[in-house]
């Protein structure tokens, strides 16, 4: 019973799925097999460090792979209000694709600056947005333009909404993105390294707007980034992700207290927390990330970890510790410990 | 805490680093980018001070002047060699030499801060090239011993940056700047560019290299977490000026001024069961070249009161559980004078 209502929950799920990087006649299986379920109106971060496929799995949730690059296999199903839609199969520019992105899924991205068109005003992209997916207006989708810049805490918006993006400030950029995706009211906003750039008391503010508008429009957020305080903070369900693969997945709470993989675990013991002074242990994780052309066989990870055997030359199988909670790997229950 | 009577390697004392903003055809100067506005602090010998604050508010540009790279416009920096007291800015160009050969910078990106074009060895040997190591085998040996003490293989010298990872760069340039046996080193954002996972790794190198060779860091940094867990003692700058300063714990434990408060509670904390109870600051931080009258804090504080409009709170000391904690701020100021009676 319990897990049909869950089944319902879900807005959006990707199974399986596999891309891969084509480049100098050379394979970088970027995401291998990777699955998870986002909840309506909840938080899903995927959390890893640079270069392990986060950003990659978005943007082949979004179609917005580069060239040279391509989902190979797997699933990614969107459960919209008049039934599933399988995003994998739709052609990239396509009709189905084009008024998918932008209105139902959305996406925020690391660098406002590089994001944001220079030449064309707020207003004008907002707008844009507005008018391809609602069917305004001009007047219409300018008078929403500037509600959108105001509702996002933008001061002065019947003038900012006729200015470029570089008379913004960083902050106030992010912000203007998050009013642009938050435009047509998706279902699931897709926010990559949203506050990277930014300092942190702007960061704090831009987080608390994400969370207010989550729970005012029940949007479901996929937060990708590489910052365990604000997955721990931030969302409800966590997926760490090594070189390609989800190794621990499940609720936040879960997953922090009790980490089942020793990737997390040594990531969670590697950062210093605040107000614990100069008397913490940092654990530092020996060695570097692999060469994704040149990846060990097996485990991933098992050239860095400390409960590192023979078994680990092959790939451990998905397992759940509990319900929710899943990891990837042989010995899981001596980590537990 | 006993207070210990501590041995000053630096002392700045009034330092200004402005920038001239120019326009026109004539390049008339319109205006100063007060990036660096009147910081007087004290670095003991084999502390580590920790700098922190937010982009733009002048602590690269303080580390910078420190070693003479960006020229401060007023001000002094009285660095004792040996126990015999030199201003830094006065220094002809020979000393200066000697005295670089005491303070040393590792830079934030360690992709832009080594030579494409050099291998290891190239770019580690001309600062010792400079400062009379004139054998080859010399300086090949004393890199070798450098890289080991980074945790890294001698025979790694020879080869080019593109072939080391973000960490290892770092690594190395941390190498060349310990090469010619400095006293200070200035660690600009020096783990910011890292990922986490590698983070570490250099922090505790960091710690390690400081207690072996008796160095003195200044370390800045706008990641709280991290400043916290190497400093001794940490000074908060907000928009070229130091409001509060004081020691690490202390700093911690009793945070006095509303901007540090708000910093430190924008933090996001990777504890279970701990939500931050959060002060979210108005609006951004003000341009420095057009910052606020009085108080540069005042439009973002929640504190605001009349007099941090005009008049500009001063850095004053308080002594607070032995030790000593300085705080820029009037309603601090009026509160440990009983004169405040608003709420915090």
């Amino acid at each position: 019973m319990e897990k049909e209502i869950r089944e319902n929950d879900v807005i959006l799920r990707v199974k399986d799925l596999k891309t891969f990087f084509y480049t100098n006649n050379r394979c970088n299986r970027a995401i291998n097999g990777v699955s998870f379920d986002i909840r309506k109106g909840k938080t899903l971060s995927i959390v890893g460090e640079s270069g392990c496929g986060k950003s990659v799995t978005a943007s082949s949730i979004m179609q917005l792979l580069p060239e040279l690059s391509r989902i190979e296999e797997g699933e990614i199903t969107y459960f919209s209000s008049d039934g599933e839609v399988s995003i994998e199969k739709l052609p990239k520019n396509g009709k189905k694709m084009r008024s998918l992105r932008g209105s139902d899924i959305a996406m925020i991205f690391q660098d406002p600056m590089t994001a944001l068109n220079p030449v064309y005003t707020i207003g004008f992209q907002i707008v844009e947005n507005l008018r391809a997916h609602m069917n305004m207006s001009r007047k219409e989708a300018k008078k929403r333009a500037v509600e959108l810049l105001a509702q996002m805490g933008i001061p002065n918006p019947e003038q900012r909404v006729n200015e470029y993006p570089h008379q913004f400030s960083g902050g106030m950029r992010q912000r203007a993105m998050i009013a642009m995706a938050m435009s047509c009211n998706p279902k699931v906003l897709i926010a990559d390294e949203p506050t990277t750039a930014l300092d942190v008391t702007i960061q704090a503010q831009i987080f608390e707007l994400m969370m207010k508008l989550k729970e005012d429009f029940d949007t479901a957020i996929l937060l990708i980034t590489h910052d365990m305080g604000v997955v721990n903070e931030v969302s409800d369900d966590m997926a760490v992700m090594y070189m390609g693969n989800i190794v621990e997945s499940g609720e936040t709470r879960d997953v922090i207290r009790h980490p089942a993989h020793p990737y997390t675990k040594a990531l969670l013991q590697s950062i210093p927390i605040l107000g614990k002074g100069r008397n913490q242990d940092l654990e530092p994780i020996r060695g570097s990330t692999p060469d994704p052309y040149n990846r060990p066989v097996g485990c991933q990870f098992r050239d860095r970890c400390d409960y590192m055997t023979e078994k680990c030359g092959e790939m451990p199988p998905e397992e759940m510790v509990s319900e929710d909670h899943m990891v990837r790997c042989w010995h899981w229950k001596e980590v537990l410990k | 805490m006993m207070k210990k009577e501590r041995e000053v390697l630096l002392s700045l004392n009034n330092v200004k680093t402005y920038f001239p903003v120019k326009k026109g055809v004539m390049k008339k100067t319109v205006g100063y980018v007060k990036a660096v506005d009147d910081i007087s602090i004290d670095v003991y010998k084999g502390e580590t001070l920790g700098l922190v604050g937010e982009s733009g508010c002048g602590k690269t540009t303080l580390g910078k002047s420190i070693l003479q790279l960006v020229p401060a416009t007023d001000g002094e920096m009285n660095y004792s060699f040996d126990g015999e007291v030199k201003d830094l800015r006065t220094l002809d160009r020979k000393s200066l030499d000697a005295a670089r050969k005491r303070m040393q910078i590792v830079f934030q990106d360690p992709h832009s801060s080594l030579n494409p074009a050099f291998t290891i060895y190239q770019s580690l040997s001309d600062p010792l090239k400079k400062f009379g190591v004139d054998k080859k085998e010399d300086r090949r040996k004393i890199i070798g011993d450098l890289l080991e003490s980074v945790n890294m293989r001698a025979e790694y010298m020879d080869r080019y940056p593109h072939e080391f990872s973000g960490g290892q760069r770092q690594r190395i340039g941390i190498a060349r700047a310990l090469s010619v046996n400095p006293e200070l080193i200035v660690c600009d954002e020096a783990v910011s560019a890292l990922d986490v996972s590698i983070q570490a790794q250099v922090l505790n190198l960091l710690k390690k290299l400081k207690e072996e060779r008796d160095l003195t860091y200044i370390f800045i940094t706008h990641d709280l977490s991290v400043v916290e867990y190497i400093s001794d003692r940490i000074a908060v700058m907000y928009l070229g000026r130091i409001v509060e300063l004081a020691e690490a714990d202390e700093l911690y434990k009793n945070k006095l001024h509303p901007y540090t408060q708000a910093l430190l509670s924008a933090i996001f904390v990777a504890e279970p069961d701990r939500k931050t109870k959060r002060i979210i600051l108005e609006g951004d931080v003000p341009s420095p070249m057009n910052p606020p009258s009085g108080c540069s804090f005042h439009p973002r504080c929640s504190y605001c009161m009349d007099v941090c409009k005009v008049e500009r709170p001063a850095l004053k000391k308080y002594e607070i559980d032995g030790t000593d904690h300085y705080v820029a701020c009037h309603m601090v100021e009026q509160k440990k004078e009983g004169k405040y009676n608003g709420e915090i």
